[in-house]
């Protein structure tokens, strides 16, 4: 039975409250594309004027985050891939959500001791963060590690939701499955255009100002 | 096609064996003269009759399990040309050669191809595949069945535990407990049976057991490897759907 609900709030979690945040995220830094640097912190600091922001965090964020990720490293680990006998559109989405998973799990902890373990530090304010942010993505290499780490959460997020409406029993029959499918695929589009169009708005120079105060995080990151 | 070839035509073999169930595997090759219409069973008969391999020394013969070679039965599932399947059904007019023949290694080996399926009968006690009917009087006719649902129940009563589903589930291995495709179907029939029915919350527990239902991973290998075609997926997304309904009802009390 520790099994079954164990693997049910895996589940749950990834979904709510994980993917809902995973969205908001995504509408945060989509502000910086409409509305720039001023636009972006007004996002970030409307979100932290929300009532009982530390327990939103605690409780929609870390906490599910910590639990979803571990217990999906378990998941990952005793997954034995067949791809070389099964190469199927679904076996490789299997495949790909063990790998894109545990990507995604070492790059939200490091995005996350950057951005918002530094505000917990005092090293950095919220209405800097959009600066720390133009200081990494100004690097190729740290680009591209960004580029490769929103891709695999985008798709971990698309193709989790997939399977989240088949553990949960609401896409039964194969055309249902096949509809998701397609949906999730257009998910997948359009949440890694917005998040990587507004990582590519980061370069612009008005976050450079912001970052100018941040010249001693840099030891640290 | 050509009925008759200058030379004779032959058949190479590739076969993974094991002496027991403790010691290594290793391959022996062997080559067979081509018979038209001949499958895995009969070149397997053919080494056995005349046991030499292509070097051609003599050697043991190679076990194996058959019984139907119709494949209904599902013993002699084996891994050929790295796609498990029935040796019966598995024509060598339509395999690429060497053929290569080996033991479905999810389940233990006993010898050579020969393979222990106990795990999946011990799957479908676990969740109570069956009707129970028995009583200390005459319980009479059960209710009837909606010609309809008959004729999809029918299609799920057509697996034959062969354990390929099993081979091909990334989630089925020395990792997990996870029970396997094929018993999650069992119960999604069993369910469906206005007489079994009566007994599905059982059914449904069983599968929230560690190694039950959860251990699936969408993968789909398993609906997509079935040889008789048994929408496994349909089973298991159905079978997920009445476990969290049962989950719901529990804490309801309803």
């Amino acid at each position: 039975m520790r099994g079954f609900y164990s693997r049910k709030i895996h589940s749950l979690l990834g979904v709510i409250p994980l993917g809902f945040f995973f969205l908001e995220h995504m509408l945060t830094n989509f502000s910086a594309v409409e509305g720039g640097a001023s636009g972006f912190i007004d996002s970030v600091l409307w979100l932290n004027s929300l009532p009982l922001v530390f327990f939103l965090e605690l409780f929609g964020i870390w906490l599910p985050l910590l639990y979803h990720g571990v217990y999906g490293l378990y998941i990952a680990y005793q997954s034995k891939p067949n791809l070389n006998r099964y190469n199927l559109e679904r076996n490789w989405r299997y495949t790909l959500q063990r790998i894109s998973g545990v990507i995604t799990f070492v790059f939200v902890v490091w995005h996350v001791f950057e951005t918002r373990f530094q505000v917990a530090l005092g090293n950095v304010e919220h209405e800097e963060l959009g600066g720390v942010m133009h200081n990494i993505v100004s690097q190729p290499l740290l680009l591209t590690v960004y580029v490769i780490g929103i891709v695999a959460a985008c798709f971990h997020f698309a193709n989790g939701l997939w399977s989240f409406l088949i553990s949960w029993g609401i896409t039964v029959g194969p055309r249902a499955q096949r509809v998701s499918s397609i949906l999730c695929l257009g998910l997948f589009v359009i949440v890694t255009f917005m998040f990587l169009l507004s990582l590519v708005t980061f370069r612009d120079d008005e976050f450079q100002a912001l970052s100018t105060a941040l010249t001693s995080l840099r030891s640290v990151g | 096609m050509a009925e008759t070839a200058a030379a004779p035509k032959t058949v190479k073999f590739i076969i993974t064996r094991q002496d027991n169930p403790e010691s290594a595997s290793y391959t022996e090759e062997f080559e067979l003269a081509y018979r038209p219409g001949m499958n895995v069973i009969s070149a397997l008969m053919e080494i056995q009759r005349n046991p030499v391999n292509a070097k051609g020394d003599g050697t043991v013969p190679v076990c194996w399990e058959s019984n139907c070679l119709e494949e209904v039965c599902g013993a002699c599932s084996m891994v050929i040309n790295g796609k498990p399947r029935q040796a019966c059904a598995a024509l060598i007019d339509q395999l690429e050669q060497p053929v290569r023949v080996e033991p479905m290694k999810t389940f233990p080996v006993v010898r050579d191809l020969v393979i222990d399926r106990t795990r999946m009968f011990n799957a479908l006690k676990r969740v109570k595949a069956w009707i129970p009917i028995d009583g200390t009087y005459d319980l009479g006719p059960g209710p009837r069945m909606a010609e309809k649902k008959r004729q999809w129940a029918y299609e799920l009563s057509k697996c034959m535990t062969c354990g390929v589903c099993l081979e091909a589930c990334p989630n089925v291995n020395e990792k997990t407990d996870f029970i396997g495709p094929a018993a999650i179907s069992q119960v999604r029939l069993f369910n469906a049976h206005p007489t079994g029915e009566m007994n599905a919350d059982d059914r449904l527990e069983a599968l929230m057991q560690d190694g039950g239902i959860d251990g699936c991973g969408n993968s789909q290998n398993c609906v997509r490897a079935c040889p008789k075609g048994i929408p496994l997926t349909t089973s298991i997304a159905e079978i997920n759907k009445q476990t969290t309904k049962h989950m719901f009802k529990r804490w309801l009390g309803v």
